[in-house]
């Protein structure tokens, strides 16, 4: 309570009450708010279906869950966690927060539209929640043809629809950070003063922009043909179902750089922060995620080499394969870079940081492998590629968002979280994720092949390893939700700025006031400009 | 800055210059996206024609030129009458953007009603992709033709009901006085949006109706 005569400040929670100003509003951060709610219930549906599926996998029969069930279970967890969580969630979550706050701009510049993208990514979930309710869905989230158009007989049109209609959300979202990024910088924030958040935010919404709609259009081709079956993906019909993988994975290949170039964004700016030093080879950095975002649209064919796509098509898809590994790897040097001779600070959010540099390493070397067309006969559609996107998608993105929710949460909510306990969940989750994924590797070297319920019985030591190590990811997954949750009512004041940031978002309140600065603010310095 | 004019600055902006840079690239993103989403289903011609182009060629005989080229007259004119309306926008007169963007309204109507005649007779030669495709000499794959045409088309078609939609909504708009000569952004951008559409469609009359026909 406020002691009496004193004025309560005012910023973008309390400046408006009831659950109409919240369904209603402009404002970027309340949106970033809702967003955040909704891409955690996704998270949870979709890792309500993991628990069940790895289950399944502790013993070698299919008896937990028939083979169906299980096909249903394993495509539930790939949309809700690809389509309604890894994709949207640190754009329309941390970026919806922060870009207008690091660019010194009252709002994003399309307000409505950011707000219209919120119910129709909610439409999408509930479409694909629809499709989970009314009898599942077994493709996979890839919806592979002739399988998708033909044979199965679940509720794949109600579940692509999902995805479709969230493809429309992403759309609007990236459009918005393009738009915002070049025509509302403050006075003197040139391009290469930006925080690389704030690049990395830019690429991926070119990825957005140039990508999302091709897999719109294939979504609706899969409905016509399964509703119709008009032929184009129908081989009995004339039709070549490897064009549909092509323009399946035209998108979500480089979807996976979606999902990543925010994520490095996060790391970039962790690792400046708590090493207290100006980051290593700033323009490397946008230069690499520029790069990622153009290399990453012409390596789709490497998640068909054994799709009979032509041998001469596989070898330069390969060869472009290695090349994206190029920039990945610039960035990896200049963060390692900016920690040397550092003044390192072992608090939440760098553990985070550091969970991704490690993990993220072995993802992208894996993925190396998996780029190979030699190596990738033998390894396709086996666990190797699950545990190498696991490393990728969970050991990069979700500890970096994990690490820059944690950051950014004194910022949003103005308390601080309990310390603690949040580095004792961040080691909780490290572990947990190495002993599910890890084993992971060994079983898809030794041929266990994804996607199926049953596996024989030299299998099962690995997989009661990783059963055991998601259980452990599991509860390190609850202790976040919990204790950030305790901290809203109870967490210490944070003031405007407790890590002693830099950037134009640590100088103002927290939380922010509803139009972000009172005054438009001038930079003079470039970013980063810390001690070291 | 006159300060009637102040409000029409949206409160994120700091002037109209910056409003309606952003509203401009804003459109030409979102025209990038369209340029994909068209883009996938030209990728899907392409492999097709490629494959089977006896069957596109009797394709495109089978489709009827003289409609084929009317649209095209019709959507060149309504583009004309567009580019006009924005003109005259810019300049401020009032009475001239209604007339054009009626113009405009009834040269996309007249398309869509053209388009609607084809359709139907599609319909009544059993050239609807499906179950129920018959056409009355068997030529292999000529199905996936017709898919690609309806699905090309259509696609198409769906971008001009928009249009006329937002059409619309911009002859409220000027009815209601909100245009002048300072502020003619919305007109502006839905020109760009049917000009779009219009060149989607000067794509698509030589891919669907002349490539092959002699």
């Amino acid at each position: 309570m406020n002691a009496p005569g004193t004025v309560k400040e005012r910023n973008f929670i309390n400046a408006d009450y009831g659950i109409k100003s919240w369904l209603l509003t402009l404002d970027h951060k309340r949106i970033a708010i809702l967003y955040l709610l909704s891409t955690t219930f996704f998270f949870v549906v979709g890792g309500a279906a993991a628990v069940l599926f790895r289950l399944e996998l502790l013993t070698p029969a299919s008896d937990l869950l028939q083979a169906d069930t299980y096909n249903k279970m394993f495509t539930i967890h790939g949309v809700a966690m690809v389509f309604f969580f890894l994709i949207p969630t640190i754009p329309a979550v941390l970026g919806n927060f922060l870009i207008p706050l690091m660019i010194g701009a009252r709002d994003l510049a399309m307000p409505r539209l950011n707000l219209a993208s919120w119910y129709v990514f909610n439409l999408g979930g509930l479409l694909a929640l629809m499709g989970i309710a009314g009898g599942g869905v077994d493709t996979g989230w890839t919806f592979y043809t002739p399988y998708s158009t033909t044979y199965a007989n679940s509720q794949v049109i109600l579940t692509a629809l999902g995805a479709f209609v969230s493809g429309f959300a992403s759309i609007m979202t990236g459009l918005n950070f393009i738009v915002t990024i070049h025509t509302m910088r403050a006075p003197g924030l040139k391009w290469f003063r930006l925080p690389l958040f704030v690049w990395a935010h830019y690429a991926t919404s070119l990825i957005i922009v140039l990508g999302t709609p091709v897999v719109s259009i294939t979504i609706v081709l899969v409905a016509l043909e399964r509703l119709f079956h008009i032929g184009i993906f129908d081989p009995a019909l004339g039709g070549d179902p490897v064009l549909f993988q092509h323009l399946f994975w035209f998108y979500s290949h480089p979807a996976v750089y979606i999902m990543i170039l925010p994520a490095m964004g996060v790391v970039s700016e962790l690792i400046t922060c708590f090493a207290r030093k100006r980051i290593f080879g700033y323009k490397f950095i946008v230069a690499s995620s520029m790069g990622i975002a153009i290399l990453g649209f012409l390596v789709w064919g490497h998640h068909m080499f054994v799709s009979s796509q032509s041998i001469y098509a596989g070898l330069v898809f390969s060869v472009l394969t290695m090349l994206v590994a190029v920039p990945s790897a610039i960035k990896m040097l200049n963060w390692t870079a900016t920690l040397y001779r550092g003044s390192i600070s072992y608090q939440t959010p760098m553990l985070y940081a550091f969970g991704f540099l490690g993990l993220f390493t072995i993802g992208g070397m894996t993925g190396i492998f998996l780029g190979n067309l030699g190596l990738d006969l033998h390894l396709h559609d086996t666990y190797f590629v699950v545990a190498h996107f696991h490393y990728v998608m969970v050991g990069g993105m979700v500890m970096a968002y994990l690490g820059g929710l944690h950051f950014w949460w004194p910022k949003i909510t103005g308390r601080l979280y309990p310390e603690g306990w949040a580095k004792l969940s961040a080691i909780i989750i490290f572990v947990g994720f190495n002993f599910t994924f890890l084993p992971q590797f060994v079983l898809g070297y030794m041929g266990m092949p994804r996607r199926y319920a049953s596996y024989p019985d030299e299998f099962q030591m690995l997989n009661i390893f990783s059963t055991a190590g998601a259980s452990i990811l599991g509860f390190g997954y609850l202790f976040p939700m919990i204790y950030l949750t305790w901290s809203l009512f109870r967490g210490k004041k944070a003031g405007p700025n407790p890590f002693d940031a830099k950037g134009l978002e640590w100088t103002v309140p927290s939380p922010p006031p509803t139009f972000n600065f009172t005054e438009t603010p001038v930079v003079t310095e470039e970013a980063y400009d810390y001690p070291i | 800055m006159s300060s009637d004019l102040h409000g029409l600055v949206a409160h994120q902006f700091d002037d109209m210059e910056q409003q309606r840079e952003a509203a401009t690239i804003g459109m030409w993103a979102f025209l990038i996206t369209e340029v994909m989403l068209f883009g996938g289903m030209f990728m899907c011609y392409t492999v097709y024609r490629t494959l089977y182009p006896e069957a596109f060629q009797a394709g495109s005989h089978h489709l009827n030129i003289i409609l084929g080229t009317l649209n095209t007259a019709l959507l060149i004119g309504s583009s004309l009458t567009m580019a006009l309306a924005v003109h005259a926008a810019q300049n401020g007169h009032r009475k001239q953007v209604e007339r054009l963007i009626v113009a405009t309204i009834l040269l996309g109507s007249l398309f869509l009603a053209v388009k609607a005649f084809e359709y139907t007779g599609k319909w009544q030669e059993n050239l609807i992709p499906g179950p129920n495709f018959a056409p009355a000499e068997p030529i292999p794959h000529l199905q996936i033709f017709y898919a690609l045409y309806f699905v090309l088309t259509g696609t198409h078609a769906f971008h001009m009901v928009i249009g006329i939609g937002v059409m619309v909504v911009m002859l409220v708009m000027n009815r209601g006085g909100k245009f002048s000569k300072d502020y003619y952004a919305p007109v502006e951008m839905a020109g760009l949006y049917w000009h779009f559409v219009d060149i989607v469609w000067i794509f698509l009359f030589p891919l669907l109706y002349l490539l092959g026909r002699h």
